[in-house]
């Protein structure tokens, strides 16, 4: 594999560079596929450890007003790198440099199903680093964008689970971020939320944001990004117009017949 | 993070990041910054501990009333049960004491145990989002508090009932409080982190505080037990739990002790605060991996 050297346009102002990026996991295992370890033992925890390495040597650069696809199979290890981008994971060896610290879109961790939505929305918008007013100011905006007026103050266990996600969406998207990781979170709630989250993230762009965009669903990507990496295996194999990634893709990804 | 291959094109990725004004993400921040972006953060600690709390009550009937029923429930039973035991060998004013210790012992359990979990159990929220991760073990520290702050409450109506009024020596109660919150939270960091380096100790660590629960003179009179061995009832003068039960009972019940302990307790209150500060931001990278 021929690391390419990565090169900064001088011309655009980059916003996030990854440099020769390598994530481990270590994780047990069990079943077949663990090897046998000689003298394995309790002691020295031997037993069924495997590392994964998830991320072989990652470059790349992302500049302002950028939007950016991230597509590749299951396992590929595009969340990987999305959660190295914004500094969750420490990688094995390499670098991640960014003009702020990117924020994920996923907000969903931080809620506790058991209170009514009027408080997660505190919850989740203390997590994302909010303040109370700036909270308190935008409720009504998070309210309405979930489509959950009448719903508010029931407990969130009891919503559905497109209600749900419109609600974490909601809260997600009410600041102006800098730089935008969203994994996958586009294929949730019906067509109509679709367009209308489709045009938030578009939004957040053209207010000088930097936006990753993590899909299975091509026309999304090809609706949203002008630029796509595919990362297969752990490596970038393209980096380019969207167009001609995805087409790329789907022709690599279609069954051998 | 050296890039030896590059230096001959020119400057490094490194540098040219430097240069453009980006910075390495991901990079713990240095002690006191952190305890600084800790404190802003301090409205999510308050608001995590708060919603948890109720909601962990929400599908209760009798709700926020378990707060104080199982503190009197767990003295009711260990009290009966150890009362028969010991026979003769109870101390005076054997229900008072219990009660107190109980009570007391209760927020410390309540911290290790929870505070124990309050990192692996959280691991989606912190893959998720960036926050300083000690937010949490704080937040579970702080719920336990606001847990057991009707139960001590109740004791100033349990005392005066067993016959030990309110006086001006009742006030020597809050700086015990105080310095046990200090103490239990630095149990909670340091076991919180223990925790993710090694997933056991969260079965472990209940067992050690029924231990503790037992050997802390919780439910005996440290003197009368040990008086064949006199070594083990020095080395109860250096039993932090043992000085916080003893001073609570001090205040309250005007039971005599050692001023040293005033001096030993809050010694190692702030020792153990300060040091699980440091052990746990010292790991800050490792959490969610």
């Amino acid at each position: 594999m021929a690391a390419k050297e990565l090169v900064i346009d001088p011309q655009r102002r980059p916003v996030v560079i990854v440099d020769k990026l390598h994530v481990k996991y270590r994780a047990f295992s069990s079943g077949k596929a663990v090897q046998k370890i000689p003298g394995r033992s309790l002691l020295t925890r031997k037993r069924g450890i495997r590392t994964v390495h998830a991320l072989k040597g990652v470059s790349l650069v992302a500049y302002q007003n950028e939007s950016i696809g991230i597509i590749g199979a299951n396992g590929s290890g595009k969340s990987t790198l999305m959660r190295a981008i914004t500094g969750l994971l420490t990688p094995a060896a390499g670098a991640v440099y960014a003009q702020t610290r990117p924020n994920m879109l996923g907000v969903g961790a931080a809620l506790i199903p058991d209170l009514s939505g009027e408080h997660n929305i505190i919850l989740g918008g203390l997590a994302l680093g909010m303040t109370l007013a700036e909270i308190t100011a935008r409720r009504d905006e998070i309210v309405g964008f979930a489509e959950l007026e009448e719903f508010i103050d029931l407990p969130m266990r009891t919503y559905s689970s497109g209600m749900q996600a419109r609600l974490k969406f909601a809260i997600a998207t009410v600041q102006q971020h800098e730089i935008l990781i969203i994994d996958e979170a586009l294929n949730v709630g019906d067509a109509r939320f679709r367009i209308r989250s489709e045009d938030r993230i578009k939004e957040i762009r053209d207010n000088a944001g930097t936006i990753f965009l993590v899909s299975h669903r091509m026309n999304s990507i090809l609706d949203t990004c002008s630029r796509t990496i595919w990362i297969n295996k752990g490596t970038v194999m393209m980096d380019g117009d969207t167009e001609e990634v995805v087409a790329a893709y789907t022709e690599w990804r279609k069954p051998a017949a | 993070m050296s890039d030896p291959g590059a230096s001959e094109h020119g400057a490094s990725i490194a540098e040219q990041a430097a240069e453009l004004g980006l910075h390495r993400v991901g990079a713990r921040e240095n002690f006191f910054r952190y305890l600084v972006i800790t404190w802003q953060r301090r409205d999510f600690i308050w608001h995590m501990a708060q919603f948890r709390m109720s909601a962990s009550f929400s599908s209760n009937r009798l709700g926020m009333a378990w707060l104080v029923l199982q503190p009197i429930f767990d003295a009711l039973v260990y009290g009966l049960i150890f009362g028969l035991l010991q026979g003769n060998n109870r101390p005076p004013d054997y229900p008072a004491r219990v009660v107190v210790g109980v009570f007391l012992f209760s927020f410390f359990r309540g911290s290790l145990t929870k505070g124990a979990k309050s990192v692996i159990s959280k691991r989606s929220l912190v893959q998720s989002l960036a926050f300083p991760r000690i937010t949490l073990p704080f937040a579970v520290v702080l719920q336990e508090l606001l847990s057991a702050l009707p139960a001590w409450g109740l004791l100033f109506v349990i005392m005066p009932i067993m016959g030990h009024f309110p006086n001006l020596r009742w006030l020597e109660i809050f700086p015990v409080f105080l310095l046990s919150v200090l103490f239990n939270t630095g149990v909670a960091l340091i076991a919180a982190r223990a925790t993710v380096h090694l997933e056991d100790m969260s079965e472990l660590l209940p067992l050690i505080s029924r231990i503790l629960f037992f050997t802390s003179g919780v439910l005996f009179d440290v003197s009368a037990i040990f008086d064949k061995w006199p070594q083990v009832v020095i080395a109860f003068d250096f039993h932090p739990i043992y000085q916080m039960v003893q001073l609570a009972r001090h205040a309250l019940m005007g039971i005599a002790v050692d001023p040293a302990y005033w001096i030993y307790f809050s010694a190692f209150s702030v020792l153990v605060f300060v040091a699980g500060l440091w052990f746990f931001w010292s790991a800050e990278e490792r959490y969610g991996r």
